[in-house]
């Protein structure tokens, strides 16, 4: 689903490479965390899945496309194959849940009769049915991430990218968030996931994928946060 | 689409006192501009008929006219006539070369001053030789003056587009003034057409990175900032439309073709053409700012 053949990247100006010489390749249907200290180019790693910056050298392939040849017109249709969720939420405030859900299928241009149908479905699975008509600002930070993941998820994406989802929430917000993109997964999406959190890490015993300073230093199935 | 639509309506709404100023701005750049479209053409009629109405026309010597080609008291001679003749015909830029005799000349000499006592004072030997010369392009008149100027047999050559030529500078001057001021003003209408557009980028910031995020098209995206400017520019362009027809109605309709008859003046066709000038600079004007403001905001 996601391949990373000798990847760098420097980032213009910078003498450190964010990434370097990254071979990996992530399965359809896999959920992989993304450990590793601040800086050590998680977030470039995502960032280059969603082709929002090019690899100094390397190929990447999402879906079988080698997307560093992908012309400037295509990137959209890309990134609607790719989910997104970050650490703070980014929702629309002066607009409903539904209407924060509703946005990611208008902007794309779906009919409104596929979105009415779309966004309650959505939201029914982040858990969130009754709250439609409530605005983010109403809500929790734990509901407020299942706006977000719902509004990833509505297009139902072959891959969902999480940069630290539970970065803002306490530790039992955290496991019914883990709960709900573990769900995500079984229906078949490629999950990839960048965390600090060791005890999430630690419970889900999935493909762990450490880096340390842009090096890939652990690749393990079933792993843990850190060499115990 | 609807979307589209009302992101635009609410643009223009948050930005009221801005689209406003740009408004008004555009029209007054655009107005100049055209003025300056209006002028040009004016210019050029003027041009055209003027010159065209008036030849070179260069005198030869007789008897009793001193001149620094001729000598004193002799008339021009056969081969100096065929010289002079030949010079102007072979010239490139002449078209017509007529030549009046003394008694033609001394015939429209007494038809101008008929009934003035003038008229019985000359005689025909008076009366000097000489050739109308038509010009091909009227514009272009030295080369031929200075061609026959220093010939031998000629006593002078008369030309009045000497004197339009200080005429046609001040108007040319006028011209490019008004160009220049419009041009002015254009650039500035640009740079706040690129500063509102920023602005409200900038205020819809959090709505254009969820759309990138979410794979919106860039064209989705651009769409309601390139109507929001588009709704200013055509009320600007209908404004200055609507000043152009009313300054050529009345200055030039009214006034200036009622007391000046003898020259030609800009139509209304001359109108149409200008005001299509605008409407083109006018959406340029619109559109070019707005894709350079947003092209951080959309850059992928």
């Amino acid at each position: 689903m996601i391949r990373f053949e000798n990847v760098s990247k420097t980032y213009e100006g910078q003498h450190r490479a964010a990434l370097k010489d990254v071979d990996v390749e992530i399965e359809k249907g896999e959920f992989v965390f993304l450990v590793g200290a601040s800086g050590s180019g998680k977030s470039t790693f995502m960032r280059l899945i969603l082709r929002e910056y090019r690899p100094t050298t390397g190929r990447i392939y999402v879906a079988g496309k080698d997307i560093n040849k992908l012309p400037g017109w295509k990137i959209p249709g890309l990134r609607r194959q790719i989910g997104t969720v970050f650490q703070d939420f980014r929702l629309l405030p002066g607009k409903t849940v539904s209407e924060n859900v509703g946005f990611a299928l208008q902007v794309i241009g779906k009919k409104n009769s596929e979105i009415r149908k779309a966004v309650p479905e959505t939201l029914e699975l982040v858990g969130l049915a009754n709250k439609g008509d409530r605005l983010p600002e109403e809500l929790s930070g734990g509901e407020q991430q299942r706006v977000a993941i719902a509004r990833a998820f509505v297009n139902r994406p072959q891959i969902l990218i999480a940069d630290e989802p539970t970065g803002n929430l306490d530790p039992a917000t955290s496991v019914g968030i883990m709960k709900l993109l573990d769900r995500i997964n079984r229906a078949d999406t490629t999950v990839v996931m960048a965390t600090h959190d060791s005890t999430i890490v630690d419970q889900m015993r999935k493909r762990v994928i450490e880096l340390v300073d842009g090096d890939v230093v652990r690749d393990q199935s079933k792993g843990v946060y850190g060499y115990q | 689409m609807r979307h589209t639509f009302s992101e635009t309506w609410s643009g223009i709404r948050r930005n009221g006192s801005m689209t406003i100023a740009v408004i008004v701005t555009m029209w007054v750049s655009l107005t100049l501009f055209g003025a300056g479209l209006m002028v040009n053409q004016q210019v050029n009629l003027m041009k055209a008929d003027w010159y065209d109405k008036i030849e070179v026309r260069v005198f030869l010597c007789n008897a009793t006219t001193p001149g620094d080609n001729c000598d004193a008291g002799q008339e021009v001679t056969q081969e100096q006539k065929a010289q002079i003749e030949q010079t102007l015909r072979s010239n490139p830029e002449v078209a017509e070369v007529t030549y009046q005799s003394k008694e033609q000349a001394f015939a429209e000499f007494r038809a101008a001053y008929a009934n003035t006592p003038t008229a019985d004072y000359l005689t025909v030997d008076q009366m000097q030789e000489s050739y109308s010369v038509r010009l091909k392009n009227p514009e272009e008149y030295q080369g031929v003056v200075s061609s026959v100027q220093g010939l031998k047999g000629v006593q002078n050559v008369q030309d009045l587009r000497g004197i339009l030529d200080g005429l046609f500078e001040w108007m040319n001057l006028a011209q490019w003034g008004t160009i220049i001021a419009a041009a002015l003003l254009l650039l500035a209408a640009a740079l706040q057409i690129a500063n509102t557009i920023r602005m409200a980028a900038f205020a819809r910031r959090r709505e254009i990175g969820i759309m990138r995020m979410v794979g919106a098209s860039n064209w989705y995206i651009l769409a309601p900032f390139l109507l929001e400017t588009l709704f200013a520019a055509v009320i600007s362009i209908v404004l200055t439309c609507v000043t152009l027809a009313a300054g050529h109605y009345f200055l030039i309709v009214q006034k200036a073709q009622v007391l000046i008859q003898g020259s030609p003046w800009i139509g209304w066709s001359h109108v149409g053409i200008a005001m299509l000038g605008v409407a083109v600079v006018g959406v340029l004007l619109s559109i070019i700012p707005t894709l350079i403001a947003t092209r951080r905001y959309l850059r992928v």
